[in-house]
């Protein structure tokens, strides 16, 4: 078990830099997820924790100890890969064993821990099978369980789940959950996918173009974004953003509404409105024109436009709604719900 | 095929069994030529069925004193040397050939692509256009006469390297990266995870390398110039020229058969290797 | 070209490629530098020294017309042999790919060609070709042909390129199969529902969609007449009668281990060298192409 450190992290091909100025304090046992979209950093930052890339500058501590230096499997860390990366040629039990045969542990150890492993995640009548005779998810769980006979510092994941598909995903993704909950390994996990984030993670590092937009835990990262990017990414359907006017608390939407905010802002700001929090109401102050109705069982959303504009809105009704399109609807909004940003630096501007 | 017609597929069996009597013909001729004796053979016009004198052929080419008037070494030790060299040529070849692939793939190191390149302009040098001088070489270093000498000049073309360069780049890199994470190093991760990941690929150009080096006919013909080391292939010229003066056909046949079996052998058993092998990894 | 991630940098690289690359040197590079050195130099009658002169001996050669004969007789030598071994290869695969069942036992039968030496197929054929026994020239001679290809230059060339052919069906066959077992089924499907027959479909769908492949053979197939047909020409006819079937590479073998004219022969080896670089050129430019799909 470990904690882990990045201090002031960049990396470098030649002379592009694609990772700026990370920090970050893991706690032991701690859960992470590194979310961002594609390209934006999050796998390369993994791999350096893992030794699979150098470190340009800056420093990663696993346990205390400075680890850039180290060797991957000097670092005490096990990794599960998108592909999951199993030796085809090798069965089930050789797979988990191989490293722990080079750490030249006795037999006997060895077939303890890949039996208790195997246990853990319920394969073990597979343990003689090749790779390529199990299902994607049973690979999986071998690429699992060759992380956890190693009893590592670290649990690494690249993207495990993105092979699966939808209702595996779901599944797995609690199994993922209970196990790191029940051995307690500190682990990162890189994903693109905003609603595995927000489950799995006790935290979330948000990455975009190789920045931090923001680090905490995904109820933080829901009720304050740090950003426009995060208020974006975090939230299904996405929060809506409508360039507006503030003064003295008031804001004013482009069509004339205006809605309240506990602010001291002042000027252009971009106001955000998740579409969840758009409550029905007959007075309400923002009014959208009803385009598009998606009836979703639980609860219906309303696709449109902000009333006497072409801004795009949506607005998440609960329950059944029988809203035509054609038809005017008009919301109201709780003033602490409402996110300002910058619109220059993107960054939030209520607390 | 997409429609069922009973003609269209009488026609193409009947193309196809043409082609393949027509491709098949020398070499029937050939095994109707190695049972017969010696007489039958003289009088035109040859049979075309096979005769009875198979085994007697046989024994006599194996073991007997060979061609009248010719002296060469007895049939064993030609289909000895010829096995020796081109075993020696086939896993040679594979055994450099999969080390420096790996070097070259796996390894950052100055002068990499010189060494790739060095390597690689060899594809273009069949040892035909560079005769004289790799006779020289391999004169100067004592080398003519010997089971070295047949072998190790041919053993080193790129075509190996190229193909087992392909195929390393086709194993995932994460093979590479878990391996680490494993803590394997170089030389265990090709032990352990790359060479059974290309066993195939291995069995494949086994098969074509051991055809090469089997067949090889003007290189033999120029280093050896003692019998005991004449290879069964550039014997059917020396065989070719004694026919002229006393036809023995049904032997120089029997010797002949005896030439293609083995490569033959080799081919039709590891076909769906050789196959595989040869249409995905010559290109 | 370089895996993502690589061992960290050591001697070992180092050892793994020193096997290759000193047989590399020793048997390749060095040899071919000669060859190319000794395309300079003429040596003197009595063989005692010899004469830098640049390159007096491609002079020579350009003005031979013995080698201009040569040149040509092996590029039609090279074209025949290419065009009737992948013509015919051609055809047997377009009709074995027609069947569902038994393709595989038609290549068993198919294949066998492939893994013999070339100068074993000489052999056989100048056996079936033998003008007092032989047995093709027996029935030839009902038709009014008489055959002697130790006489008839002619028919010493026909015979050496049906033997080189021969042997070659095999390995075209190999890969036109390959190539048209790709083509998607679905493909050729389409096509017959466009109402398309067997013989349209093989020639507007099934041709071009392999047109890489006959590209790829046509360089093959060159690059073994040039040189792989040493064995035939020097175990059949010793590139007679007179020189009627002296290609390229017999003409560098004689000139140089028969008439000692060492630097005249480095200098054929020389222009060898250059024409198989240029088809490798091609052949990669064609490797390449087919990487980007």
């Amino acid at each position: 078990m470990a904690d882990i450190t990045l201090t002031d992290l960049t990396k470098s091909y030649g002379p592009t830099e694609v990772l700026h100025h990370i920090e970050g304090d893991i706690n032991d046992g701690e859960f992470i997820v590194i979310v961002g979209p594609s390209g934006c950093g999050k796998s390369t930052l993994l791999r350096m924790v893992a030794g699979l890339e150098t470190v340009t500058s800056g420093e990663i501590q696993i346990g205390g100890k400075r680890v850039n230096e180290l060797e991957p499997s000097a670092r005490d860390i096990a990794m599960v890969f998108q592909n999951y990366a199993l030796y085809p040629h090798m069965s089930v039990r050789e797979n988990m064993a191989y490293g722990l045969k080079i750490r030249k542990l006795s037999k006997d150890e060895i077939n303890r821990r890949v039996e208790e492993a195997a246990d853990i995640l319920e394969i073990r009548q597979y343990l003689d099978r090749k790779p390529r005779q199990l299902s994607g998810g049973q690979r999986q769980r071998v690429a699992m369980g060759r992380a956890i006979v190693r009893d590592p510092q670290v649990f690494l994941f690249d993207e495990p789940l993105s092979n699966l598909d939808a209702k595996l995903r779901v599944q797995m993704r609690l199994e993922i959950r209970k196990l790191q909950q029940r051995l307690g390994v500190t682990s990162i996990y890189v994903t693109h996918d905003q609603v595995e984030a927000m489950t799995l993670g006790d935290r979330l590092m948000v990455l975009n173009g190789g920045y931090v937009e923001q680090f905490g835990t995904p109820i933080e990262l829901y009720d304050r974004p740090a950003s426009v990017f995060v208020a974006g990414f975090i939230g299904s359907p996405a929060m809506n953003l409508i360039p507006s006017q503030a003064s003295g608390g008031a804001i004013s939407l482009p069509g004339g509404a205006q809605v309240n905010s506990a602010t001291d802002a002042n000027g252009d700001v971009l106001l955000g409105l998740r579409p969840e929090h758009l409550t029905p109401d007959e007075n309400g102050p923002v009014s959208i024109d009803v385009e598009m109705v998606e009836q979703l069982g639980a609860n219906t959303l309303l696709h449109g436009t902000l009333s006497g504009t072409n801004h795009e809105m949506v607005a998440s009704v609960a329950g059944h709604d029988a809203a035509a399109s054609g038809t005017q609807r008009r919301f109201s909004i709780s003033p602490d719900l409402v996110h300002l940003f910058d619109p220059q630096t993107e960054k939030r501007l209520n607390p | 095929m997409v429609e069922n017609r009973p003609l269209a597929d009488f026609i193409t069996h009947l193309v196809l069994v043409l082609g393949v009597v027509a491709i098949a013909l020398p070499i029937w001729i050939t095994f109707v030529a190695a049972s017969h004796d010696e007489i039958r053979m003289a009088q035109a016009p040859l049979p075309l069925w096979p005769g009875d004198q198979l085994w007697v052929n046989l024994k006599q080419t194996l073991f007997g004193e060979g061609l009248s008037g010719t002296e060469t070494a007895p049939v064993w030790l030609m289909l000895f040397n010829s096995l020796f060299m081109a075993l020696m040529i086939s896993l040679g070849k594979i055994g450099i050939s999969l080390l420096s692939a790996f070097a070259i793939v796996y390894f950052k190191f100055p002068f990499r692509m010189a060494c790739f390149w060095m390597i690689f302009i060899t594809l273009m040098l069949p040892v035909e256009v560079r005769i004289l001088p790799t006779f020289e070489v391999v004169a100067n270093l004592g080398m003519l006469n010997s089971y070295w000498g047949l072998s190790i000049p041919l053993i080193a073309s790129a075509t190996a390297t190229f193909m087992f360069r392909q195929v390393f780049l086709t194993v995932p890199d994460e093979m590479l990266e878990s391996a680490r994470i494993d803590g394997a190093g170089p030389m265990r991760f090709f032990w352990d995870i790359l060479l059974p990941l290309s066993r195939t690929n291995i069995a494949a150009l086994f098969v074509i390398l051991f055809i090469f080096g089997w067949n090889q006919y003007l290189w033999p013909l120029l280093i050896t110039t003692d019998t005991s080391m004449t290879t069964i292939v550039m014997s059917i010229k020396q065989m070719l020229e004694a026919a002229e003066q006393s036809p023995q056909w049904n032997i120089i046949m029997m010797t002949a058969l005896l030439a293609m079996i083995p490569p033959i052998f080799v081919v039709i058993s590891m076909q769906k290797l050789f196959v595989q092998g040869l249409t995905e990894t010559d290109k | 070209m370089l895996k993502r991630v690589h061992f960290p940098s050591s001697p070992l690289p180092y050892l793994l490629v020193a096997p290759q690359l000193a047989i590399t040197l020793i048997f390749f590079i060095w040899p071919a530098s000669q060859a190319m050195y000794q395309s300079f130099l003429i040596e003197d009658a009595f063989g005692l020294g010899s004469e830098f002169v640049w390159f007096e001996n491609f002079q020579i050669l350009w003005e031979d017309s013995h080698y201009h004969a040569a040149f040509w007789r092996t590029a039609v030598f090279s074209v025949l042999v290419a065009a009737l071994s992948m013509g015919f290869a051609l055809i047997l695969a377009g009709f074995a790919q027609r069947v569902v069942r038994g393709a595989m036992f038609y290549r068993t039968l198919l294949i066998w060609p492939y893994a013999i030496a070339p100068v074993l197929a000489g052999a056989l054929w100048v056996f079936m070709f033998n003008p007092t026994l032989g047995i093709l020239p027996y029935f030839l001679e009902f038709v009014g042909v008489t055959w002697n290809h130790y006489l008839n230059g002619g028919q010493a060339m026909a015979l050496v390129i049906l033997a080189a052919a021969w042997k070659q069906v095999a390995y075209n066959f190999l890969f036109y199969l390959a190539a048209m077992q790709s083509i998607p089924n679905s493909v050729i499907e389409a096509a017959a529902i466009d109402g398309a027959g067997p013989g349209r479909r093989f020639w507007t769908i099934i041709f071009p969609l392999i047109s890489p492949t006959t590209f790829f053979l046509l360089v093959i197939n060159m690059v073994y007449a040039f040189f792989e047909t040493f064995g035939i020409i020097h175990a059949v006819t010793q590139g007679g009668p007179g020189s009627s079937t002296t290609i390229l590479v017999y003409k560098v073998f004689n000139d140089g281990f028969v008439g000692l004219d060492l630097g005249g022969s480095a200098a054929q080896s020389v222009i060898l060298m250059v024409l198989v670089i240029a088809m490798t050129v091609v052949q990669f430019r064609y490797v390449e192409r087919k990487v980007e799909y």
